[in-house]
Protein backbone atom coordinates (compact mmCIF):
# COMPACT_ATOMS: atom_id res chain seq x y z
CA UNK A 1 0.00 0.00 0.00
CA UNK A 2 2.83 2.35 0.86
CA UNK A 3 4.18 2.66 -2.66
CA UNK A 4 0.82 3.74 -4.00
CA UNK A 5 1.27 7.04 -2.24
CA UNK A 6 3.58 9.28 -4.18
CA UNK A 7 5.73 11.89 -2.47
CA UNK A 8 3.59 14.60 -4.09
CA UNK A 9 0.52 13.29 -2.34
CA UNK A 10 2.10 13.75 1.03
CA UNK A 11 0.88 16.73 2.95
CA UNK A 12 3.41 19.50 2.59
CA UNK A 13 3.42 20.40 6.26
CA UNK A 14 5.20 17.20 7.33
CA UNK A 15 8.44 17.41 5.39
CA UNK A 16 10.02 14.23 6.58
CA UNK A 17 10.26 14.99 10.29
CA UNK A 18 7.60 12.52 11.23
CA UNK A 19 7.79 9.65 8.83
CA UNK A 20 4.20 8.82 7.94
CA UNK A 21 3.21 5.35 8.98
CA UNK A 22 1.19 3.48 6.46
CA UNK A 23 0.48 0.45 8.58
CA UNK A 24 -3.20 -0.26 8.90
CA UNK A 25 -4.36 0.55 12.40
CA UNK A 26 -4.35 -2.81 14.12
CA UNK A 27 -5.93 -3.21 17.47
CA UNK A 28 -3.35 -4.68 19.82
CA UNK A 29 -4.74 -7.75 21.49
CA UNK A 30 -3.67 -6.48 24.91
CA UNK A 31 -6.10 -3.55 24.62
CA UNK A 32 -8.59 -5.55 26.56
CA UNK A 33 -6.08 -6.05 29.35
CA UNK A 34 -5.70 -2.29 29.90
CA UNK A 35 -8.29 -2.03 32.70
CA UNK A 36 -6.35 -4.60 34.72
CA UNK A 37 -3.06 -2.73 34.61
CA UNK A 38 -4.01 -0.25 37.32
CA UNK A 39 -5.16 -2.81 39.90
CA UNK A 40 -2.19 -5.09 39.18
CA UNK A 41 0.22 -2.16 39.59
CA UNK A 42 -1.44 -1.23 42.86
CA UNK A 43 -1.06 -4.77 44.13
CA UNK A 44 2.59 -4.88 43.11
CA UNK A 45 3.37 -1.57 44.81
CA UNK A 46 1.40 -2.62 47.86
CA UNK A 47 3.27 -5.91 48.01
CA UNK A 48 6.67 -4.25 47.54
CA UNK A 49 5.98 -1.64 50.18
CA UNK A 50 5.12 -4.33 52.71
CA UNK A 51 7.88 -6.72 51.63
CA UNK A 52 10.61 -4.06 51.74
CA UNK A 53 9.41 -2.95 55.14
CA UNK A 54 8.41 0.64 54.30
CA UNK A 55 5.18 0.04 56.17
CA UNK A 56 4.95 -2.35 59.07
CA UNK A 57 2.82 -5.42 58.42
CA UNK A 58 0.91 -4.56 61.58
CA UNK A 59 -0.46 -1.51 59.76
CA UNK A 60 -0.73 -2.94 56.28
CA UNK A 61 -0.94 -6.68 55.64
CA UNK A 62 0.42 -8.11 52.38
CA UNK A 63 -2.13 -7.99 49.58
CA UNK A 64 -2.21 -11.75 49.11
CA UNK A 65 -3.18 -12.24 52.77
CA UNK A 66 -5.83 -9.55 52.52
CA UNK A 67 -7.39 -11.03 49.42
CA UNK A 68 -7.32 -14.47 51.00
CA UNK A 69 -9.06 -13.06 54.07
CA UNK A 70 -11.61 -11.37 51.80
CA UNK A 71 -12.35 -14.54 49.83
CA UNK A 72 -12.48 -16.75 52.91
CA UNK A 73 -14.66 -14.23 54.67
CA UNK A 74 -17.11 -13.89 51.81
CA UNK A 75 -17.18 -17.64 51.19
CA UNK A 76 -19.36 -18.32 54.16
CA UNK A 77 -17.17 -16.69 56.82
CA UNK A 78 -18.40 -14.03 59.27
CA UNK A 79 -17.57 -11.32 56.75
CA UNK A 80 -20.38 -12.62 54.57
CA UNK A 81 -22.97 -12.00 57.26
CA UNK A 82 -21.83 -8.39 57.77
CA UNK A 83 -21.68 -7.89 54.02
CA UNK A 84 -25.25 -9.10 53.70
CA UNK A 85 -26.46 -6.91 56.56
CA UNK A 86 -24.89 -3.79 55.04
CA UNK A 87 -26.21 -4.67 51.61
CA UNK A 88 -29.70 -5.19 52.99
CA UNK A 89 -29.67 -1.87 54.88
CA UNK A 90 -28.37 -0.05 51.80
CA UNK A 91 -31.04 -1.61 49.61
CA UNK A 92 -33.79 -0.76 52.10
CA UNK A 93 -32.67 2.85 52.30
CA UNK A 94 -32.24 3.07 48.56
CA UNK A 95 -35.62 1.53 47.77
CA UNK A 96 -37.40 3.91 50.10
CA UNK A 97 -35.55 6.88 48.60
CA UNK A 98 -36.38 5.72 45.08
CA UNK A 99 -40.04 4.93 45.73
CA UNK A 100 -40.63 8.28 47.41
CA UNK A 101 -38.06 10.39 45.59
CA UNK A 102 -38.69 9.74 41.90
CA UNK A 103 -42.45 10.43 41.93
CA UNK A 104 -41.95 13.37 44.27
CA UNK A 105 -39.21 14.81 42.08
CA UNK A 106 -41.20 14.34 38.89
CA UNK A 107 -44.27 15.98 40.39
CA UNK A 108 -42.26 18.87 41.81
CA UNK A 109 -40.41 19.29 38.53
CA UNK A 110 -43.55 19.42 36.46
CA UNK A 111 -44.86 22.20 38.65
CA UNK A 112 -42.06 24.69 38.52
CA UNK A 113 -43.62 27.01 41.08
CA UNK A 114 -43.82 24.17 43.58
CA UNK A 115 -40.21 23.27 42.93
CA UNK A 116 -38.96 26.83 43.25
CA UNK A 117 -40.64 27.11 46.63
CA UNK A 118 -38.83 24.08 48.07
CA UNK A 119 -35.68 24.39 45.99
CA UNK A 120 -33.73 26.05 48.77
CA UNK A 121 -34.61 23.34 51.27
CA UNK A 122 -33.66 20.57 48.88
CA UNK A 123 -30.40 22.27 47.97
CA UNK A 124 -29.57 23.12 51.56
CA UNK A 125 -30.07 19.65 52.96
CA UNK A 126 -28.51 18.10 49.89
CA UNK A 127 -25.40 20.11 50.68
CA UNK A 128 -25.52 19.28 54.38
CA UNK A 129 -23.40 16.19 55.09
CA UNK A 130 -26.00 13.64 56.15
CA UNK A 131 -23.58 12.25 58.70
CA UNK A 132 -23.85 15.59 60.52
CA UNK A 133 -27.47 14.72 61.16
CA UNK A 134 -26.74 11.38 62.80
CA UNK A 135 -27.13 12.75 66.35
CA UNK A 136 -30.46 14.28 65.37
CA UNK A 137 -31.67 10.98 63.97
CA UNK A 138 -30.38 9.28 67.13
CA UNK A 139 -32.75 11.44 69.15
CA UNK A 140 -35.67 10.62 66.92
CA UNK A 141 -35.17 6.93 66.20
CA UNK A 142 -32.87 5.87 69.05
CA UNK A 143 -30.03 3.41 68.64
CA UNK A 144 -31.85 1.10 66.31
CA UNK A 145 -31.63 -0.55 62.97
CA UNK A 146 -34.32 1.79 61.67
CA UNK A 147 -32.11 4.73 62.51
CA UNK A 148 -29.34 3.64 60.15
CA UNK A 149 -31.79 3.03 57.34
CA UNK A 150 -33.67 6.25 58.03
CA UNK A 151 -30.66 8.52 57.82
CA UNK A 152 -29.37 6.79 54.71
CA UNK A 153 -32.82 7.15 53.17
CA UNK A 154 -32.80 10.84 53.98
CA UNK A 155 -29.44 11.42 52.33
CA UNK A 156 -30.35 9.39 49.25
CA UNK A 157 -33.84 10.83 48.96
CA UNK A 158 -32.70 14.41 48.41
CA UNK A 159 -30.37 13.37 45.60
CA UNK A 160 -33.16 11.46 43.88
CA UNK A 161 -35.67 14.30 44.26
CA UNK A 162 -33.20 16.85 42.96
CA UNK A 163 -32.21 14.87 39.87
CA UNK A 164 -35.72 13.77 38.94
CA UNK A 165 -37.09 17.27 39.36
CA UNK A 166 -34.36 18.76 37.20
CA UNK A 167 -34.92 16.02 34.66
CA UNK A 168 -38.48 17.21 34.23
CA UNK A 169 -37.64 20.92 34.37
CA UNK A 170 -34.96 20.52 31.71
CA UNK A 171 -37.03 18.24 29.50
CA UNK A 172 -36.50 19.10 25.85
CA UNK A 173 -38.99 21.88 25.33
CA UNK A 174 -39.49 20.90 21.74
CA UNK A 175 -40.81 17.45 22.60
CA UNK A 176 -43.29 19.03 24.96
CA UNK A 177 -44.29 21.44 22.20
CA UNK A 178 -44.59 18.57 19.73
CA UNK A 179 -46.98 16.79 22.07
CA UNK A 180 -48.92 19.99 22.70
CA UNK A 181 -49.33 20.79 19.04
CA UNK A 182 -50.71 17.27 18.54
CA UNK A 183 -53.38 18.15 21.05
CA UNK A 184 -52.05 16.39 24.13
CA UNK A 185 -53.54 17.50 27.43
CA UNK A 186 -51.34 18.48 30.38
CA UNK A 187 -51.76 15.02 31.84
CA UNK A 188 -50.94 13.34 28.54
CA UNK A 189 -47.81 15.48 28.17
CA UNK A 190 -46.82 14.49 31.69
CA UNK A 191 -47.44 10.79 31.06
CA UNK A 192 -46.05 10.50 27.55
CA UNK A 193 -43.22 13.03 27.55
CA UNK A 194 -42.12 14.47 30.89
CA UNK A 195 -41.80 11.15 32.74
CA UNK A 196 -39.77 9.68 29.91
CA UNK A 197 -37.59 12.74 29.58
CA UNK A 198 -36.84 12.57 33.29
CA UNK A 199 -35.79 8.91 33.18
CA UNK A 200 -32.18 9.51 32.28
CA UNK A 201 -31.48 12.18 34.91
CA UNK A 202 -33.45 10.08 37.38
CA UNK A 203 -31.08 7.22 36.76
CA UNK A 204 -28.13 9.49 37.39
CA UNK A 205 -29.81 10.44 40.65
CA UNK A 206 -30.50 6.84 41.59
CA UNK A 207 -26.92 5.87 40.91
CA UNK A 208 -25.56 8.65 43.12
CA UNK A 209 -28.22 7.84 45.69
CA UNK A 210 -27.21 4.23 46.04
CA UNK A 211 -23.59 5.29 46.63
CA UNK A 212 -24.75 7.86 49.15
CA UNK A 213 -26.91 5.28 50.92
CA UNK A 214 -23.95 2.93 51.21
CA UNK A 215 -21.70 5.67 52.59
CA UNK A 216 -24.21 6.66 55.24
CA UNK A 217 -25.00 3.08 56.20
CA UNK A 218 -21.30 2.34 56.73
CA UNK A 219 -20.81 5.50 58.80
CA UNK A 220 -23.93 4.78 60.81
CA UNK A 221 -22.76 1.23 61.44
CA UNK A 222 -19.48 2.58 62.75
CA UNK A 223 -20.85 5.11 65.16
CA UNK A 224 -24.40 4.24 66.05
CA UNK A 225 -24.14 1.37 68.51
CA UNK A 226 -24.20 -1.48 66.13
CA UNK A 227 -23.30 -5.14 66.30
CA UNK A 228 -23.33 -5.98 62.63
CA UNK A 229 -22.52 -4.61 59.21
CA UNK A 230 -19.31 -3.83 57.38
CA UNK A 231 -18.89 -0.48 59.12
CA UNK A 232 -19.10 -2.15 62.49
CA UNK A 233 -16.66 -4.85 61.36
CA UNK A 234 -14.15 -2.32 60.09
CA UNK A 235 -14.13 -0.34 63.31
CA UNK A 236 -14.00 -3.47 65.49
CA UNK A 237 -11.07 -4.93 63.55
CA UNK A 238 -9.29 -1.64 63.83
CA UNK A 239 -9.79 -1.55 67.61
CA UNK A 240 -8.11 -4.93 68.02
CA UNK A 241 -5.55 -4.26 65.29
CA UNK A 242 -6.83 -7.13 63.17
CA UNK A 243 -5.69 -5.27 60.07
CA UNK A 244 -6.12 -8.20 57.72
CA UNK A 245 -9.79 -8.38 58.50
CA UNK A 246 -10.11 -4.60 58.42
CA UNK A 247 -8.66 -4.32 54.92
CA UNK A 248 -10.73 -7.27 53.75
CA UNK A 249 -13.87 -5.50 55.02
CA UNK A 250 -12.85 -2.26 53.34
CA UNK A 251 -12.32 -4.09 50.06
CA UNK A 252 -15.69 -5.80 50.52
CA UNK A 253 -17.39 -2.43 50.99
CA UNK A 254 -15.64 -1.13 47.89
CA UNK A 255 -16.70 -4.16 45.89
CA UNK A 256 -20.28 -3.63 46.98
CA UNK A 257 -20.30 0.00 45.96
CA UNK A 258 -18.67 -0.76 42.65
CA UNK A 259 -21.01 -3.62 41.84
CA UNK A 260 -24.10 -1.58 42.67
CA UNK A 261 -22.84 1.20 40.41
CA UNK A 262 -22.19 -1.19 37.54
CA UNK A 263 -25.59 -2.83 37.97
CA UNK A 264 -27.22 0.56 37.75
CA UNK A 265 -25.28 1.52 34.66
CA UNK A 266 -26.40 -1.71 33.02
CA UNK A 267 -30.02 -1.17 33.99
CA UNK A 268 -29.83 2.41 32.74
CA UNK A 269 -28.45 1.35 29.38
CA UNK A 270 -31.26 -1.17 29.13
CA UNK A 271 -34.13 1.05 30.16
CA UNK A 272 -33.01 4.45 28.85
CA UNK A 273 -31.89 2.91 25.58
CA UNK A 274 -32.03 6.25 23.74
CA UNK A 275 -29.66 8.00 26.14
CA UNK A 276 -26.85 9.82 24.39
CA UNK A 277 -28.12 9.02 20.91
CA UNK B 1 -66.03 62.14 51.37
CA UNK B 2 -67.55 59.23 49.58
CA UNK B 3 -67.17 60.92 46.27
CA UNK B 4 -64.35 59.81 44.04
CA UNK B 5 -62.58 62.92 42.95
CA UNK B 6 -60.25 61.73 40.26
CA UNK B 7 -61.86 58.63 39.00
CA UNK B 8 -60.29 56.65 36.19
CA UNK B 9 -60.98 58.08 32.80
CA UNK B 10 -61.93 55.66 30.09
CA UNK B 11 -61.34 56.61 26.52
CA UNK B 12 -63.80 55.24 24.08
CA UNK B 13 -61.71 52.99 21.90
CA UNK B 14 -63.86 51.63 19.14
CA UNK B 15 -63.18 47.96 18.56
CA UNK B 16 -62.28 47.61 14.92
CA UNK B 17 -64.83 45.70 12.93
CA UNK B 18 -63.76 42.20 12.01
CA UNK B 19 -63.08 42.15 8.30
CA UNK B 20 -63.23 38.67 6.86
CA UNK B 21 -60.68 37.72 4.27
CA UNK B 22 -61.49 37.13 0.61
CA UNK B 23 -63.29 33.98 -0.50
CA UNK B 24 -61.22 30.85 -0.03
CA UNK B 25 -59.44 32.17 3.03
CA UNK B 26 -58.51 29.48 5.52
CA UNK B 27 -56.62 31.27 8.25
CA UNK B 28 -57.60 34.80 9.16
CA UNK B 29 -55.17 36.81 11.27
CA UNK B 30 -56.39 40.15 12.62
CA UNK B 31 -54.64 42.65 14.82
CA UNK B 32 -51.91 40.21 15.78
CA UNK B 33 -49.52 41.83 18.24
CA UNK B 34 -46.45 40.28 19.77
CA UNK B 35 -43.75 41.97 21.82
CA UNK B 36 -40.32 40.54 22.34
CA UNK B 37 -38.31 42.01 25.22
CA UNK B 38 -40.47 45.11 25.15
CA UNK B 39 -40.07 45.69 21.43
CA UNK B 40 -42.82 45.04 18.96
CA UNK B 41 -42.19 42.08 16.69
CA UNK B 42 -45.66 42.15 15.23
CA UNK B 43 -48.02 45.05 15.69
CA UNK B 44 -51.57 45.01 14.41
CA UNK B 45 -50.64 42.43 11.85
CA UNK B 46 -53.35 41.28 9.44
CA UNK B 47 -53.02 38.34 7.08
CA UNK B 48 -55.24 35.97 5.13
CA UNK B 49 -53.92 32.54 4.32
CA UNK B 50 -55.78 30.79 1.51
CA UNK B 51 -57.19 27.30 1.78
CA UNK B 52 -55.76 24.34 -0.16
CA UNK B 53 -52.64 26.29 -0.93
CA UNK B 54 -49.01 26.13 0.07
CA UNK B 55 -47.77 29.44 1.43
CA UNK B 56 -44.04 29.90 1.89
CA UNK B 57 -42.93 32.44 4.44
CA UNK B 58 -39.73 34.25 3.57
CA UNK B 59 -38.08 37.28 5.07
CA UNK B 60 -34.99 38.84 6.65
CA UNK B 61 -33.27 37.23 9.59
CA UNK B 62 -35.00 37.87 12.88
CA UNK B 63 -38.24 39.09 11.35
CA UNK B 64 -40.07 36.29 13.10
CA UNK B 65 -40.94 33.85 10.33
CA UNK B 66 -40.94 30.92 12.71
CA UNK B 67 -42.56 32.99 15.42
CA UNK B 68 -45.40 33.78 13.04
CA UNK B 69 -46.23 30.16 12.33
CA UNK B 70 -45.64 29.23 15.96
CA UNK B 71 -48.17 31.84 16.99
CA UNK B 72 -50.65 30.53 14.46
CA UNK B 73 -50.00 26.98 15.67
CA UNK B 74 -50.45 28.08 19.27
CA UNK B 75 -46.90 27.25 20.36
CA UNK B 76 -46.04 30.85 21.13
CA UNK B 77 -48.62 32.93 23.01
CA UNK B 78 -49.77 36.14 21.33
CA UNK B 79 -50.13 39.44 23.13
CA UNK B 80 -53.22 40.57 21.25
CA UNK B 81 -55.20 39.77 18.19
CA UNK B 82 -57.23 36.99 16.74
CA UNK B 83 -56.39 33.96 14.65
CA UNK B 84 -59.22 31.96 13.15
CA UNK B 85 -59.23 28.80 11.06
CA UNK B 86 -62.29 28.80 8.83
CA UNK B 87 -63.86 30.92 11.54
CA UNK B 88 -62.98 28.40 14.25
CA UNK B 89 -60.48 28.72 17.02
CA UNK B 90 -57.32 26.66 17.21
CA UNK B 91 -58.91 24.34 19.79
CA UNK B 92 -61.42 23.16 17.21
CA UNK B 93 -58.85 22.76 14.48
CA UNK B 94 -56.64 19.81 13.73
CA UNK B 95 -53.13 20.88 12.86
CA UNK B 96 -49.89 19.16 12.09
CA UNK B 97 -46.44 20.58 12.77
CA UNK B 98 -43.06 19.55 11.42
CA UNK B 99 -40.07 20.86 13.33
CA UNK B 100 -36.70 21.69 11.89
CA UNK B 101 -34.95 19.63 14.52
CA UNK B 102 -36.45 16.18 14.02
CA UNK B 103 -34.04 14.75 16.61
CA UNK B 104 -35.82 16.62 19.36
CA UNK B 105 -39.29 16.34 17.87
CA UNK B 106 -39.70 12.57 17.76
CA UNK B 107 -39.97 10.60 21.00
CA UNK B 108 -36.92 8.31 21.22
CA UNK B 109 -38.61 6.05 23.77
CA UNK B 110 -41.23 5.01 21.23
CA UNK B 111 -40.66 2.98 18.11
CA UNK B 112 -40.96 5.04 14.94
CA UNK B 113 -44.32 3.55 14.05
CA UNK B 114 -45.66 4.41 17.52
CA UNK B 115 -44.37 7.93 17.08
CA UNK B 116 -46.35 8.25 13.87
CA UNK B 117 -49.43 6.73 15.47
CA UNK B 118 -49.16 8.86 18.59
CA UNK B 119 -51.50 11.70 17.52
CA UNK B 120 -54.14 9.13 16.59
CA UNK B 121 -53.81 7.48 19.99
CA UNK B 122 -54.24 10.89 21.58
CA UNK B 123 -57.51 11.19 19.69
CA UNK B 124 -58.54 7.86 21.18
CA UNK B 125 -58.80 5.99 17.91
CA UNK B 126 -59.11 2.22 18.08
CA UNK B 127 -56.22 -0.02 17.18
CA UNK B 128 -57.91 -1.09 13.96
CA UNK B 129 -58.41 2.52 12.89
CA UNK B 130 -54.84 3.38 13.77
CA UNK B 131 -53.51 0.37 11.86
CA UNK B 132 -55.56 1.23 8.81
CA UNK B 133 -54.31 4.81 8.78
CA UNK B 134 -50.71 3.64 9.29
CA UNK B 135 -50.97 1.28 6.32
CA UNK B 136 -52.36 4.14 4.25
CA UNK B 137 -49.53 6.46 5.23
CA UNK B 138 -46.84 3.85 4.68
CA UNK B 139 -48.22 3.19 1.21
CA UNK B 140 -48.53 6.84 0.26
CA UNK B 141 -45.03 7.65 1.52
CA UNK B 142 -43.58 4.55 -0.08
CA UNK B 143 -41.57 3.92 3.07
CA UNK B 144 -38.49 1.81 2.48
CA UNK B 145 -37.10 1.70 6.00
CA UNK B 146 -38.08 -0.32 9.06
CA UNK B 147 -40.65 1.61 11.08
CA UNK B 148 -40.21 -0.77 13.99
CA UNK B 149 -36.85 0.76 14.71
CA UNK B 150 -36.36 3.54 17.20
CA UNK B 151 -36.01 7.02 15.69
CA UNK B 152 -32.36 7.32 16.69
CA UNK B 153 -31.60 4.25 14.61
CA UNK B 154 -32.78 6.01 11.45
CA UNK B 155 -30.98 8.50 9.23
CA UNK B 156 -31.86 12.17 9.41
CA UNK B 157 -33.98 12.06 6.30
CA UNK B 158 -35.83 9.00 7.52
CA UNK B 159 -36.50 10.70 10.83
CA UNK B 160 -37.83 13.79 9.11
CA UNK B 161 -40.00 11.60 6.86
CA UNK B 162 -41.36 10.00 10.01
CA UNK B 163 -42.09 13.40 11.57
CA UNK B 164 -43.97 14.47 8.47
CA UNK B 165 -45.94 11.23 8.55
CA UNK B 166 -46.72 11.85 12.20
CA UNK B 167 -47.89 15.36 11.43
CA UNK B 168 -50.11 14.10 8.59
CA UNK B 169 -51.47 11.04 10.41
CA UNK B 170 -54.54 12.72 11.91
CA UNK B 171 -55.38 14.32 8.52
CA UNK B 172 -54.78 17.88 9.71
CA UNK B 173 -56.51 20.86 8.18
CA UNK B 174 -53.28 22.84 8.24
CA UNK B 175 -49.73 21.58 8.11
CA UNK B 176 -47.01 23.81 9.53
CA UNK B 177 -43.46 23.22 8.39
CA UNK B 178 -40.72 25.11 10.20
CA UNK B 179 -37.61 24.90 8.01
CA UNK B 180 -38.15 21.18 7.54
CA UNK B 181 -35.21 20.76 5.18
CA UNK B 182 -32.49 22.80 6.79
CA UNK B 183 -31.09 19.91 8.83
CA UNK B 184 -31.10 17.52 5.88
CA UNK B 185 -28.63 16.75 3.14
CA UNK B 186 -29.47 17.66 -0.44
CA UNK B 187 -30.61 14.20 -1.48
CA UNK B 188 -33.09 13.94 1.38
CA UNK B 189 -34.26 17.50 0.78
CA UNK B 190 -35.19 16.63 -2.79
CA UNK B 191 -36.93 13.44 -1.66
CA UNK B 192 -38.98 15.05 1.07
CA UNK B 193 -39.84 18.01 -1.14
CA UNK B 194 -41.33 15.59 -3.69
CA UNK B 195 -43.20 13.72 -0.95
CA UNK B 196 -44.70 16.93 0.35
CA UNK B 197 -45.80 17.91 -3.12
CA UNK B 198 -47.37 14.46 -3.65
CA UNK B 199 -49.20 14.67 -0.36
CA UNK B 200 -50.39 18.13 -1.21
CA UNK B 201 -51.66 17.04 -4.61
CA UNK B 202 -53.48 14.09 -3.02
CA UNK B 203 -55.01 15.88 -0.07
CA UNK B 204 -54.89 19.60 -0.76
CA UNK B 205 -53.92 20.23 2.85
CA UNK B 206 -53.23 23.89 3.50
CA UNK B 207 -49.52 24.22 4.23
CA UNK B 208 -47.47 26.98 5.78
CA UNK B 209 -43.78 26.58 5.09
CA UNK B 210 -41.00 28.59 6.63
CA UNK B 211 -37.83 28.39 4.65
CA UNK B 212 -34.52 30.20 4.52
CA UNK B 213 -33.82 28.85 1.07
CA UNK B 214 -35.52 30.90 -1.59
CA UNK B 215 -35.51 28.12 -4.16
CA UNK B 216 -37.29 25.75 -1.79
CA UNK B 217 -39.68 28.45 -0.74
CA UNK B 218 -40.70 29.19 -4.32
CA UNK B 219 -40.59 25.61 -5.60
CA UNK B 220 -43.36 24.35 -3.35
CA UNK B 221 -45.37 27.55 -3.05
CA UNK B 222 -48.62 28.79 -4.46
CA UNK B 223 -47.94 32.01 -2.66
CA UNK B 224 -44.71 33.45 -1.35
CA UNK B 225 -45.29 35.62 1.68
CA UNK B 226 -42.45 38.11 1.98
CA UNK B 227 -42.02 39.81 5.32
CA UNK B 228 -40.25 43.03 6.28
CA UNK B 229 -37.73 43.62 9.04
CA UNK B 230 -39.21 44.06 12.51
CA UNK B 231 -41.69 45.41 13.40
CA UNK B 232 -42.77 42.88 10.84
CA UNK B 233 -45.32 43.64 8.17
CA UNK B 234 -46.23 41.96 4.93
CA UNK B 235 -43.85 43.28 2.29
CA UNK B 236 -45.59 41.53 -0.53
CA UNK B 237 -47.48 38.39 -1.40
CA UNK B 238 -46.41 36.89 -4.71
CA UNK B 239 -48.53 34.33 -6.49
CA UNK B 240 -46.74 31.54 -8.27
CA UNK B 241 -49.02 29.54 -10.51
CA UNK B 242 -46.86 26.98 -12.31
CA UNK B 243 -48.68 23.68 -12.71
CA UNK B 244 -48.01 20.73 -10.42
CA UNK B 245 -46.34 18.37 -10.28
CA UNK B 246 -43.37 20.62 -10.44
CA UNK B 247 -40.20 18.80 -11.28
CA UNK B 248 -36.52 19.52 -11.47
CA UNK B 249 -37.21 20.99 -14.90
CA UNK B 250 -39.43 23.55 -13.26
CA UNK B 251 -36.35 24.94 -11.60
CA UNK B 252 -34.99 26.13 -14.92
CA UNK B 253 -38.22 27.44 -16.38
CA UNK B 254 -38.54 31.14 -17.09
CA UNK B 255 -41.55 31.63 -14.83
CA UNK B 256 -39.75 30.00 -11.89
CA UNK B 257 -36.60 32.04 -12.39
CA UNK B 258 -38.66 35.19 -12.81
CA UNK B 259 -40.48 34.40 -9.58
CA UNK B 260 -37.26 33.80 -7.70
CA UNK B 261 -35.76 36.98 -9.05
CA UNK B 262 -38.78 39.04 -8.04
CA UNK B 263 -38.78 37.54 -4.54
CA UNK B 264 -35.10 38.23 -4.18
CA UNK B 265 -35.55 41.84 -5.25
CA UNK B 266 -38.24 42.41 -2.66
CA UNK B 267 -36.19 40.58 -0.06
CA UNK B 268 -33.13 42.72 -0.72
CA UNK B 269 -35.19 45.90 -0.74
CA UNK B 270 -36.51 44.95 2.69
CA UNK B 271 -33.13 43.95 4.09
CA UNK B 272 -31.58 47.27 3.03
CA UNK B 273 -34.46 49.40 4.19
Amino acid sequence: MADSITPEARPPWTPGQAAPTFAAPRKPSWDRALPFIGPVLLFIVWDLVVRLGFIKPILLPPPADTVTALINGLAGGPLLKDFAVTLWRTCQAFMMAAVIGVPLGVVLGSNEKAYRSVEFLVDFFRSTPSSALIPLFLMIFGVSDINKVAIATFGALLIVVFNSAYGVINARKQRVMAARVMGASRWQIFRDVLIWESLQPSFVGLRSAVSMALVIVIVAEMFIGSDSGLGNRIINSQQVMNVRDMYASILAAGAMGYTLNVLFLMAERRIVHWSGR
Amino acid sequence: MTEVLNGPVYAEVPTPLFKPGPKGTHITIRGLTKYFAGWPLYENFDLDIPKHRIVSVFGPNGCGKSTLINMIAGLVPIDAGEILFDGKSLQDTKIGYVFQNYREALFPWMRTIDNIAYPLKLEGQSKAEVDRRMAELVASFDVKFDLNRYPYELSGGQQQTASIMRALAPKPEVLFLDEPFSALDFEMTLFIREKLQEVFMQTGTTMLLVSHDLEEAVYLADEVLLLTKRPTRVAEILRYGDARPRTLETLSEASFIQMKKRSLEIFQREVRR
